[in-house]
């Protein structure tokens, strides 16, 4: 997995809460076989008419958002499906940060197994990056987010943060247990044969 | 925590704390996995591309559901992206040895109506699914939460999963349900209330004597909707009628070992005295049936109410998203929900596609029939729901209503297959989500109970069941 330190980048707004997963990405596209290619179907039935027209009301049918790497929205980020067809997708597009007051725990989860950063700052704040002039710089190892005369500093649970900078293999780090996890088995045979 | 009690919940992470990892994260053992077509293929491609081995393939169960026709199973589905899903799983189940239900098996169904069916689900067990309606399975006092396809790729690996531990949240279920309600009203209720962010952080403890009252399918209807209030998993504490449905399924224990895992599942309870960080009681001894009016499961209102007026939202912002939403559903405030009119009524799902679910519909069809220009389906979750469904003569209920009796699957619930609202369409459905194009693009979702559904659709709008089986 690719390491995320730091990504200075276009934060597009997308300033609405509960933003659900069939809204990142529609059911049509996941029967893939891949993780790749989602790019262009990340929210596809907002970003585009049935026609398959870009809408150009939509933010990131913008010229100054096309290119964007930071996506900034409401509560409740992701809440809905477990397919982490969303994260790919996001990451498809360009998109390793995003920052919301808050994230449904199994799309937050999905995030960090991806290489993006589901970044939680107060929606005031939030407000203010998606006024701000120009790109927004964000730095994990120093856990701040900063733009045009503004910075703020966001929590990260060390373990999370680490996972990101470090772009730890997550189930080599399990497989290192591995005398735990026999150990476990042998006793679970013993204590419930059934299961 | 500090008298030494401890939630079920506690109780359950405990026992399967394989290692705590140095930096703070803890290795939980996953007992149980279930599988399907979707968010399978990139994870088997993983263990691939890495070489590493499946660790415990019997601990798996598989099976498609999602991409399926639920009209014909003898010709190939038509479209190729949703063939090629599903012959990738049969693929992969074979390299791997894992354990596959084929389609044309009457076992075959929706993954969280199998894993209970077949005894695969236990009390006690650590229980995974790519899939966040794994919910569903904590109706049997089983951990279960859904995941990611990277953490599918990490249980098939390790068989465990790096966890962090969630808050404990009890929500407690006082008084006795009116006849006409059931499980999805009490999950529609709470999620009105607490919202769907409410359980974030959280697992869900269901209590209090309606639940107790539950059957598992009740039960299983409102944990499945767990995750529709940000929690990962729902629990409720095995009982009687837990052993009872699941003696004689053919994956549980049975002889001796029936014996010692009951014993072992009556201390799967919550001790008196533990703590929990969140409580909310709700009183449902006058509740009325549930019906959603917005492109969110917390936007609920009581059948006998209206669609809100944004104007007297709290905040901007939340006027702001109402106004969306009405807008989305073509509703305008202060209209009375029983005068919404359906033009399609879908009743199945992981949520209400259950036998119980079909005799509550059914009770309402009998003998009535679907209002003109309405299209009913029936989906049962399994086959063998389908069989059981068949052997009462459900089917011949619904047929001479002029329901649709289909194949099992998800189908309409989120319209993977070829069962989808057209744009601008309504549906009463008794699946679990009613965001924007769920159930089709520009399709518009209510979601209510069965016996909600049905009698949508006999009268051509939303209607209070009660009035319907008080009539006959």
């Amino acid at each position: 997995m690719k390491p995320f330190t730091t990504l200075t980048g276009t934060a597009a707004p997308l300033l609405r809460a509960n933003v659900d997963t069939d809204l990142i990405i529609p059911k049509q596209f996941l029967k893939t076989l891949v993780r790749t290619g989602l790019g262009r179907h990340l929210f596809s039935e907002i970003r585009y008419d049935a026609e398959g027209r870009e809408l150009p009301e939509f933010i990131l049918n913008q010229p100054a958002f096309r290119g964007a790497e930071v996506l900034l929205s409401g509560p409740n980020f992701g809440c809905g499906s477990s397919r982490e067809h969303a994260p790919w997708a996001l990451l498809d597009f360009g998109i390793r940060c995003v920052i919301a007051p808050s994230f449904a725990e199994i799309f937050f989860n999905n995030c960090f197994a991806n290489g993006i950063l589901p970044l939680a700052l107060p929606m005031a704040a939030i407000q203010q990056l998606a006024e701000a002039k120009g790109p927004v710089t964000v730095d994990l190892p120093e856990q701040t987010v900063s733009a045009a005369g503004l910075c703020f500093r966001f929590e990260l649970e060390p373990a999370r943060k680490n996972t990101l900078v470090q772009g730890l293999d997550e189930i080599a780090r399990s497989l290192a247990c591995l005398p735990a996890i026999e150990a476990y088995e042998a006793n679970r045979t013993q204590a419930t044969p059934w299961l | 925590m500090t008298n030494g009690a401890r939630t079920l919940y506690d109780k359950l992470w405990e026992a399967h704390l394989v290692a705590t990892r140095d930096d703070g994260t803890s290795l939980l053992y996953i007992d149980r996995h279930l599988v399907h077509e979707v968010t399978s293929p990139q994870a088997f491609e993983g263990l691939r591309m890495a070489g590493r081995p499946l660790r415990r393939p019997e601990a798996i169960l598989s099976v498609v559901d999602h991409n399926i026709s639920t009209q014909n199973r003898t010709t190939e589905i038509a479209e190729e992206t949703s063939r090629l899903q599903v012959a990738a799983l049969v693929e992969n189940v074979q390299a791997f040895g894992v354990p596959y239900i084929p389609l044309l098996d009457d076992r075959q169904g929706i993954v969280h109506v199998i894993g209970p069916e077949q005894g695969f689900t236990l009390p006690g067990a650590t229980v995974v699914c790519g899939d966040s309606h794994t919910s569903t399975h904590g109706a049997f006092g089983a951990l279960a939460f859904g995941i990611g396809t990277s953490e599918v790729e990490h249980v098939m690996a390790t068989q465990t999963l790096p966890q962090r531990r969630s808050k404990n949240m009890r929500v407690r279920f006082e008084g006795t349900l009116p006849p006409g309600l059931g499980g999805k009203d009490l999950a529609l209720r709470l999620i009105g209330q607490i919202g769907t962010a409410g359980g974030t952080g959280h697992v869900i403890e269901f209590a209090g004597s309606a639940v107790r009252d539950l059957s598992m399918e009740g039960r299983m209807t409102l944990c499945n909707m767990a995750i529709e209030a940000g929690a990962r998993s729902g629990l409720v504490a095995p009982d009687e009628i837990t052993f009872a449905y699941l003696a004689g399924r053919p994956m549980a224990p049975a002889g001796p070992l029936w014996d010692q895992a009951v014993a072992s599942w009556k201390t799967l309870a919550t001790d008196a005295g533990a703590a929990f960080d969140r409580e909310v009681v709700i009183e449902v001894s006058d509740l009325a049936p549930q019906v959603t009016w917005g492109t969110s499961p917390e936007a609920v209102v009581a059948i006998t109410g209206c669609v809100p007026d944004p104007a007297l939202a709290a905040s901007a912002a939340e006027r702001e998203a109402m106004t969306l939403a009405l807008a989305y559903m073509d509703l305008r405030p202060g209209t009375p929900m029983e005068e919404v009119t359906v033009d399609v009524v879908f009743i199945g799902s992981c949520t209400n596609g259950r036998i119980e679910d079909l005799r509550e519909a059914a009770a309402v069809a009998r003998g009535r029939k679907v209002a003109a220009g309405v299209r009913a389906l029936v989906v049962p979750g399994s086959g063998l729901v389908k069989l059981q469904a068949e052997a009462e003569g459900l089917d011949r209920i619904f047929l001479e209503a002029g329901f649709e009796w289909r194949l099992p699957g998800c189908s309409m619930c989120l319209g993977m297959n070829d069962d989808r609202l057209e744009p601008g369409e309504r549906s009463a459905s008794t699946s679990n989500r009613n965001f924007e194009g769920r159930q089709g693009r520009g399709g518009r979702t209510h979601l209510v109970s069965p016996g909600m559904a049905a009698a949508a659709a006999v009268t051509g709008r939303f209607t209070d069941v009660r009035r319907l089986l008080e009539a006959q």
